[in-house]
C-alpha cells in the first residue's frame, strides 16, 4: 500500500496541474456533488408521492395549488430558484439570531432546498402521469375486491405506477446531476466548483474542464447502468418474450 | 442542403464577433488601446448610477494614456478571466489592481508598479477570534475573491482549517460578509477601507492581527499594468508615462483625491532612466 | 410598491437578449438535429459512430461545464491558434468569441443532440410508401423532402421539439454565468447591489413563465396544423 501510494504521488508530481492537492479538490467536489444530488432526490421523492396523489385529486382546492407549484418550478430556470433561496434566506426575520443560522449560512443548505423543491416538482408530475396511466383493468379488479380507495392506492396503483415511472425518473436523476453544476455559482465547492477553481488558479481551462467532464460522464453512465438494471428486473413483464 | 446551411450559419455565428486583420505597420495617428478592468473594485473602479465607470484607476489610466499619446477605451472583464482575455486579445492591457507575482510573470509582462497595499483580515466587531492561533479557527468561514493573491494565500496557509468560500467579484465577498454568511474575510486594504469601512469609529467590523504583505512570492511587488509578452513597445510607453505621472505630481494629486493614506510605489532613478 | 430602482429598462433589454439567444440556439439545434438524425440513420459506420459519440458526450456532461469549456477553453484555444499564425506566418488576426456567440454555439450543440433523437424517431415514423409515391410522381429528392417527408415528419417531431424548446428556454439562464448580460444577470447584479432578491428575481421568473405559456400555446396551434387530415389517430398520440 505504501509503495502504491508513493508511486502514485510520484506520477502526480510530474504534472503541474494535477497534483495530489488539486485532485483532493476534485475529490471533495465529487463528494459534495453526490451528497447534494442524492439528498435532494431523496427528499424530493418523499415529497412527491403525496403531492402526486393530491395532484390527481378531484378536489380543486388540493389539485390547483399543487398544479401551480409544479407549473412554476418546472417553468422557471433552476438558477433563478437557487438565487431566490440563497439571497432570500437571509431576509427572514430572526433567522440570523436563531440556532438554525449556523446551518443555514453555509451555501449548501439553500442549494439543497432549491434543488429539492425543483426535483420534487418534476417528480410529482412524473408520478402523477404514471398514476393516471394505471390500466383500467387493475382498478376495476381492485374495486371488485372491495378495496377502499386508500388500500387500492397503496397496494395496486402506487407499486405499478413506480415501475412505470422508472424510465422517466431515471432521466430526472441524470438531469438533476447535470443541473447540480449551478451550485458552483453560489460558492459551493462541488465538482464544477473544483474545476473552476483549477481553471482560475492555473489558467488551464482544457485540463480543468475536460477532466471534470470525464468524471460527470462516468457518473452519468453509472446511473444509466443502474436504472437499466432496475428496469430489467422491475419491468420484466413488459419485455418481449424470449429475451 | 442542410450541410450548407449549417456551415454558413456556424461560420457566421463564430465570426459575427469581429474579424480584423491588423496591418503590421504602425501609423502616425493616435493608436486605439483597450484596457481590461474588473468592475467593481472600490475605490479603484466603481460603476456609478448612470452605468459609467469611475474611480482612481479610471482617472489614472486616462492620464497615462494621454501622456503616452494613446486613445484608450475600457473593457469590463470579470477577474477570473482577465488574463485569458488579455491573451485572447479582447483588450491590449490590464489596468486592474493586478499584483506582480512570479506565477503571473510567466504568462504576461508587467509595467512598473503604480501602487502597493497590504491585505487585512476583517471580522465583525463583536467576534472574539485570534487570527494567529490556527487551531481556534477550525470551522470558521472566510470569503475571498477567486484567483486573487489573497485566494492563494488563504488556500495555502489556512486551507486545512478554514472553510474557504471563493467569489467571482469583491462585491460578492463584501455582500456575504455584511449579510452574516461569512465569519471572516481577507481583503485588500482599500476594499476593506472603502467597501467595508472598518476604520470608522462605530464600524460593525474590525481588523484582526496585522496587515499582511509577505511572502512576496504570493503577494507580489505591487499592482501594475499587464501586457502580452510580445507587446514590449506598448509596455515601454506606459512605463514612461508612469514615471512622468509620478514626477510631475499628477499621481499625488489623484492619490489624495481617493485615499487618505499613501499607497504609492515610487520608481527609482534607474527604473525611469530607460 | 414595485420599485425596480432604475433597473427596469436593463431588465427588459436582458429579456430581449434571452429571447434572441433562445431562438438562435433553437435554429442551430434544429439544423444540428437534422444532421445528427441523418448520421445515426446512415449505414456508414464512421458517420454513425461520430453521431453516437456526439450525442453521448452531450448527454453525459452538464450544460454548464460544456459552456465553460467552450467559452474559457475557446478563448485560450483561439489564442494559441492565432499565436501560432503570428509566429509562423506573421499574420495578426483577432477573433473575438463573445459570451452571446459562445452561448448560442453551446446551447445549439447541446440541444442538437437531443433534437437528433427527436428527428431520428420522426424520420423513422414516416411510411416509406409516401416517399415511394413521391418518387413515382417524378419529384426530385429535394422537392420530395420539402413537400412530403418534412411535413409528415414534423407531425411526429413536434412534441419532441416543443419539449426541447421548453428546456432550452430555461438553459439560457446559464449563459448569465459566463458573463452574458441577459435578464438573469441584470437581476443578479441588481440583487447584489440593492439586497432585494425578491424584487428582481420574481419578475424574471414571471417573464420566463410568460414565454413558456406563450410557447405552449404556439406549439398547440402548430400541432393542430400539422395534424390536419389525420383526424382521430392524432388523438391517440397524446
Amino acid at each position: 500500500m505504501e509503495q502504491l501510494n508513493g508511486w502514485f504521488t510520484e506520477l502526480l508530481s510530474g504534472n503541474a496541474i494535477f497534483t495530489a492537492n488539486t485532485l483532493s479538490f476534485y475529490w471533495s467536489g465529487l463528494v459534495t456533488t453526490v451528497q447534494l444530488v442524492f439528498l435532494s432526490l431523496l427528499i424530493g421523492v418523499i415529497l412527491a408521492v403525496p403531492l402526486a396523489i393530491g395532484r390527481g385529486s378531484k378536489r380543486r382546492w388540493i389539485k390547483l395549488p399543487i398544479y401551480a407549484y409544479t407549473y412554476v418550478f418546472r417553468g422557471t430556470p433552476l438558477l433563478i430558484q437557487l438565487y431566490l433561496v440563497y439571497y432570500g434566506v437571509v431576509f427572514f426575520d430572526g433567522i440570523q439570531d436563531s440556532i438554525f443560522w449556523v446551518v443555514f449560512k453555509q451555501a449548501f443548505f439553500p442549494a439543497l432546498i432549491a434543488f429539492t423543491l425543483n426535483t420534487a416538482a418534476y417528480t410529482t408530475e412524473i408520478f402523477h402521469g404514471a398514476i393516471k396511466n394505471t390500466a383500467k383493468g387493475e382498478i376495476e379488479a381492485a374495486r371488485a375486491y372491495g378495496m377502499s380507495r386508500k388500500l387500492m392506492m397503496r397496494r395496486i396503483i402506487l407499486p405499478s405506477a413506480f415501475r412505470r415511472a422508472l424510465p422517466a425518473y431515471g432521466n430526472e436523476v441524470i438531469f438533476m446531476l447535470h443541473a447540480s453544476a449551478v451550485a458552483s455559482v453560489v460558492t459551493i465547492m462541488d465538482l464544477t466548483g473544483a474545476a473552476y477553481y483549477v481553471y482560475a488558479r492555473f489558467y488551464a481551462p482544457f485540463d480543468a474542464f475536460i477532466f471534470v467532464a470525464l468524471v460527470y460522464l462516468c457518473l452519468t453512465f453509472s446511473i444509466m447502468f443502474t436504472f437499466r438494471q432496475l428496469e430489467k428486473r422491475l419491468l420484466a413483464h413488459l419485455r418481449p418474450r424470449g429475451v | 442542403m442542410n450541410k450548407w446551411i449549417t456551415s454558413a450559419l456556424l461560420v457566421g455565428a463564430v465570426f459575427s464577433g469581429s474579424i480584423s486583420s491588423q496591418a503590421m505597420a504602425q501609423d502616425e495617428s493616435k493608436d486605439a488601446i483597450r484596457l481590461g478592468i474588473d468592475v467593481p473594485y472600490e475605490p479603484f473602479v466603481v460603476r456609478n448610477a448612470d452605468g459609467d465607470l469611475e474611480g482612481f484607476e479610471i482617472d489614472l489610466g486616462n492620464e497615462l494614456c494621454a501622456r503616452a499619446n494613446l486613445e484608450c477605451s475600457w473593457v469590463e472583464q470579470s477577474w477570473d478571466g482577465i488574463i485569458p482575455g488579455l491573451l485572447a486579445r479582447k483588450y491590449d492591457a490590464i489596468l486592474s489592481s493586478m499584483a506582480i507575482t512570479p506565477e503571473r510573470e510567466r504568462q504576461v509582462m508587467f509595467s512598473l508598479p503604480y501602487y502597493n497595499t497590504p491585505s487585512v483580515w476583517i471580522t465583525a466587531r463583536d467576534r472574539d477570534i485570534d487570527i494567529d492561533d490556527k487551531e481556534s479557527l477550525k470551522g470558521l468561514s472566510v470569503g475571498v475573491q477567486r484567483g486573487t493573491i489573497r485566494d492563494v494565500y488563504v488556500t495555502q496557509e489556512y486551507g486545512d482549517v478554514l472553510d474557504i468560500n471563493r467569489y467571482g467579484s469583491s462585491q460578492d465577498v463584501v455582500n456575504d460578509l455584511k449579510s452574516g454568511r461569512l465569519d471572516l474575510t481577507f481583503e485588500d486594504f482599500p476594499i476593506a477601507n472603502d467597501a467595508i469601512d472598518f476604520r470608522k469609529e462605530d464600524s460593525p467590523y474590525k481588523q484582526l492581527g496585522d496587515s499582511i504583505k509577505t511572502p512576496t512570492a504570493i503577494f507580489g511587488k505591487g499592482a501594475a499594468m499587464a501586457f502580452r509578452q510580445r507587446d514590449k513597445e506598448l509596455a515601454a510607453k506606459f512605463d514612461k508615462a508612469i514615471c512622468e505621472v509620478y514626477a510631475d505630481g499628477t499621481y499625488d494629486k489623484l492619490m489624495d483625491q481617493y485615499f487618505d493614506y499613501d499607497l504609492s510605489v515610487r520608481p527609482s532613478e534607474q527604473d525611469c532612466a530607460e | 410598491m414595485i420599485d425596480l430602482q432604475g433597473y427596469g429598462p436593463r431588465l427588459l433589454e436582458g429579456a430581449l437578449v434571452t429571447v434572441e439567444l433562445a431562438v438562435l440556439s433553437l435554429i442551430l439545434a434544429v439544423i444540428l438535429g437534422l444532421l445528427t438524425a441523418s448520421a445515426k440513420l446512415s449505414r456508414n459506420r464512421l458517420i454513425h459512430a461520430i453521431g453516437t459519440l456526439y450525442t453521448t458526450l452531450v448527454r453525459g456532461v452538464p450544460d454548464l461545464v460544456l459552456m465553460m469549456l467552450l467559452f474559457y477553453g475557446g478563448q485560450i484555444g483561439i489564442n494559441m491558434l492565432t499565436d501560432q499564425l503570428y509566429y509562423a506566418f506573421d499574420i495578426d488576426i483577432f477573433i473575438n468569441i463573445n459570451a452571446f456567440v459562445a452561448g448560442v454555439i453551446t446551447i445549439g450543440l447541446i440541444f442538437g443532440a437531443y433534437m437528433g433523437e427527436t428527428f431520428r424517431g420522426a424520420f423513422q415514423a414516416v411510411e416509406e410508401g409516401q416517399m415511394e409515391a413521391a418518387r413515382a410522381y417524378g419529384m426530385s429528392p429535394l422537392l420530395a423532402f420539402r413537400r412530403v417527408r418534412f411535413p409528415l415528419m414534423m407531425r411526429h417531431a413536434l412534441p419532441g421539439i416543443g419539449n426541447n424548446w421548453m428546456v432550452l428556454l430555461k438553459t439560457t439562464a446559464l449563459v448569465s454565468i459566463i458573463g452574458l448580460t441577459d435578464m438573469v444577470r441584470v437581476a443578479a447584479e441588481a440583487t447584489k447591489a440593492t439586497h432585494e432578491p425578491f424584487m428582481f428575481m420574481i419578475p424574471v421568473a414571471l417573464i420566463y413563465l410568460l414565454i413558456a405559456t406563450l410557447s405552449e400555446w404556439g406549439f398547440a396551434k402548430l400541432t393542430k396544423r400539422y395534424n390536419t387530415g389525420f383526424g382521430e389517430s392524432s388523438e391517440w398520440n397524446n
